[in-house]
């Protein structure tokens, strides 16, 4: 078993960011596919400025990623923080994300023909089911 | 890891019973096919993770049928079993869908394979139910079992 003195915090982190209805709505929002603030503060009647502050406390809490594409900062769920500490969010979805990445780690081992690959996992957490399937 | 991946579109409408996903794939159609026709293959990413899956038979081809089992670590097991009522192949496919812990409550999926050119593909499951109720409970179901795997993972986590 591993240790990680890092890992309480970051779990208070998370469940801090998540306690909050408009967090929790960018993060559904966001399994649907990258977004910018712009997008993201639509269904919301606060003020972008709002949601900025929002996505910023997200982001400490490592749940989602910014990145610059030209004049667009699009914002992008970090989809293995957020399985590991939260599937109660939209978890049907979640179930099928998994599933299919599964499937894409498949099919990327099968184009490259490198069988130890194959169960390639998505995340720490997912190599830690499997070694507790194979024991 | 890779930390972007193609999104997946999840639609179940208000009082009907259907439900529809949509995922695009950075593989070539035949390779998508073949992930769903080889039992091999679909052992690798069909069951949840650190579950164990053992198929009993998988026949996909039109007129075919299929019977496997989840077994979670805990050695809890779930078997599903169907029939393929249509097969073509790198194209299309039709299955019935049955969880024996819902036994009779029986789901009609659709599946279009669709070439999108430059290796990918686009894949369009449309899940047909009996009724509202059972669309919903199988909504339910999956996100029982949803987090009951967030919380073996939250265990590992705080391991």
């Amino acid at each position: 078993m591993i240790l990680d003195p890092g890992a309480d915090d970051r779990l208070d982190r998370a469940f801090m960011a998540l306690a909050d209805p408009v967090r929790r709505g960018i993060v559904a929002r966001l399994s649907r596919g990258s977004a910018t603030v712009n997008e993201l503060a639509e269904p919301f009647q606060i003020t972008k400025q709002a949601v900025s502050k929002h996505i910023q406390v997200l982001e400490a809490a490592g749940l989602v990623t910014r990145t610059r594409d030209a004049q667009r900062r699009p914002v992008h769920l970090a989809p293995a923080q957020l399985e590991a500490l939260t599937a109660w969010i939209d978890r049907y979805r979640l179930i099928h994300e998994q599933r299919f990445r599964s499937l894409d780690a498949l099919l990327a081992t099968d184009r490259d023909d490198d069988p130890a690959a194959a169960s390639a996992p998505t995340g720490p957490e997912a190599g830690r089911a499997r070694k507790a399937q194979e024991s | 890891m890779t930390t972007t991946t193609n999104p997946v579109t999840i639609t179940a409408p208000e009082g009907l019973p259907f439900i529809d996903i949509v995922r695009e794939f950075d593989a070539p159609v035949s390779a998508v096919f073949e992930a769903h026709r080889d039992p091999e293959l679909v052992k690798r990413w069909l069951g949840p993770n650190g579950y164990d899956m053992q198929v009993e038979r998988w026949d996909f081809v039109s007129q075919g049928g299929y019977r496997y089992v989840h077994v979670d670590p805990a050695g809890e097991a779930y078997g599903f079993n169907g029939t393929f009522h249509t097969v073509r192949e790198n194209e299309f496919a039709i299955q019935t869908f049955e969880f024996e812990g819902f036994p009779d409550v029986v789901a009609i999926e659709s599946m279009a394979f669709e070439d999108l050119g430059d290796g990918r593909t686009r894949l369009r499951i449309h899940s047909t139910y009996p009724s509202v109720e059972s669309r919903d409970g199988m909504v339910a179901s999956n996100m029982e079992q949803g987090l009951t795997e967030g919380y073996q993972r939250l265990d590992g986590l705080l391991g």
